[in-house]
């Protein structure tokens, strides 16, 4: 498939940080970590989804002044920013999995009449849901 | 000589201090999610500052700043969505939601609930089962989320004034 979204991005703390979170606990692969002057572009990839890059950007120069980039930084932190949604086969099993991991949870795996869904945060503030589709909406 | 400023008075956007780091906001947020993973437990201020690594001094005034409401209305709006959702989505009895969603008195839960909401539990319930599926493409867990009460109306701050302060607060919180 050569159509449709290739890049979509995150605005993160630090990118380092976010860098070993994405990759070592969540199991992504970077596709592109490259630099102009201080403005560095990182996105990675989910191993199930070339198709796809998740950037993980800071805030700053040059792109934001720094009242801009102080207001982002804080919304992100304060988890302001919009849902973002993983999909899992086995969402109870990828729980054990991340959390024995140190991710930080906020909702255990919850079951809604066939899809189950649990909810953590990323080390800057980025929420994200991750929810295992009920089998009959595979 | 200046007027004395007290510690009542509210405070103009620009008077509200520097804005917090990063840091301390991601910290608060830590507190706000354990909020909203067990709004039926109890959240005394001390509580939380614990989560956030903050002073109890520091606690109040800091989420306040960040989230817009103090801790414990930001409470108040998790258990009565969570009220909204039982209410809509199970058979227990009104007074099982009471207690499952952290009130110790079922009148207290009326009362408030019906403030928030401009019914009562009851009246609440039949009225959610009168209206089609809802919406279901959205995530069950953000929907809910998104039914969440804004008690920016204050209308808790209303009906207090109206009683002359003779109403009790909700929620047990160290303020």
């Amino acid at each position: 498939m050569n159509q449709g979204i290739g890049v979509a991005g995150l605005y993160v703390d630090d990118q380092d940080e976010a860098l070993a979170f994405y990759v070592d606990k969540l199991g992504f692969r970077v596709h592109t970590d490259v630099r102009n002057g201080p403005y560095r572009w990182l996105t990675v990839q989910h191993p199930d989804q070339p198709s796809f890059q998740l950037g993980l950007f800071a805030p700053g120069t040059p792109i934001h002044d720094d009242a801009t980039a102080q207001t982002l930084r804080a919304m992100v932190a304060k988890g302001a920013m919009p849902p973002l949604v993983l999909y899992v086969d086995d969402c109870k099993a990828s729980y054990a999995r991340l959390k024995a991991r140190g991710v930080e949870f906020t909702q255990e795996p919850v079951d809604r009449y066939g899809s189950v869904d649990a909810g953590f945060r990323d080390p800057a503030g980025n929420g994200w849901k991750m929810i295992q589709p009920a089998a009959d909406t595979k | 000589m200046a007027p004395k400023t007290r510690r009542t008075t509210v405070l103009a956007p620009s008077d509200t201090g520097p804005t917090p780091s990063p840091a301390l906001l991601r910290r608060l947020l830590r507190a706000k999610d354990h909020v909203d993973a067990a709004s039926h437990e109890a959240w005394p201020v001390k509580r939380l500052a614990a989560l956030s690594g903050t002073s109890e001094a520091h606690f109040a005034r800091a989420f306040k700043q960040a989230f817009g409401l103090p801790p414990h209305r930001y409470l108040l709006t998790r258990r009565i969505e969570q009220a909204n959702t039982l209410l809509r989505d199970t058979d227990f009895s009104i007074t099982e939601i009471a207690f499952a969603t952290g009130w110790e008195s079922v009148g207290t839960f009326g009362r408030i609930f019906r403030d928030i909401n401009g019914r009562s539990p009851g009246e609440f319930r039949r009225h959610a089962r009168q209206i089609p599926a809802p919406l279901a493409a959205m995530p069950a867990c953000v929907l809910k989320a998104a039914q969440r009460p804004d008690l920016n109306i204050a209308v808790l701050e209303k009906r207090r004034r109206m009683a002359n302060g003779t109403v009790r607060p909700s929620t047990r919180e160290g303020t």
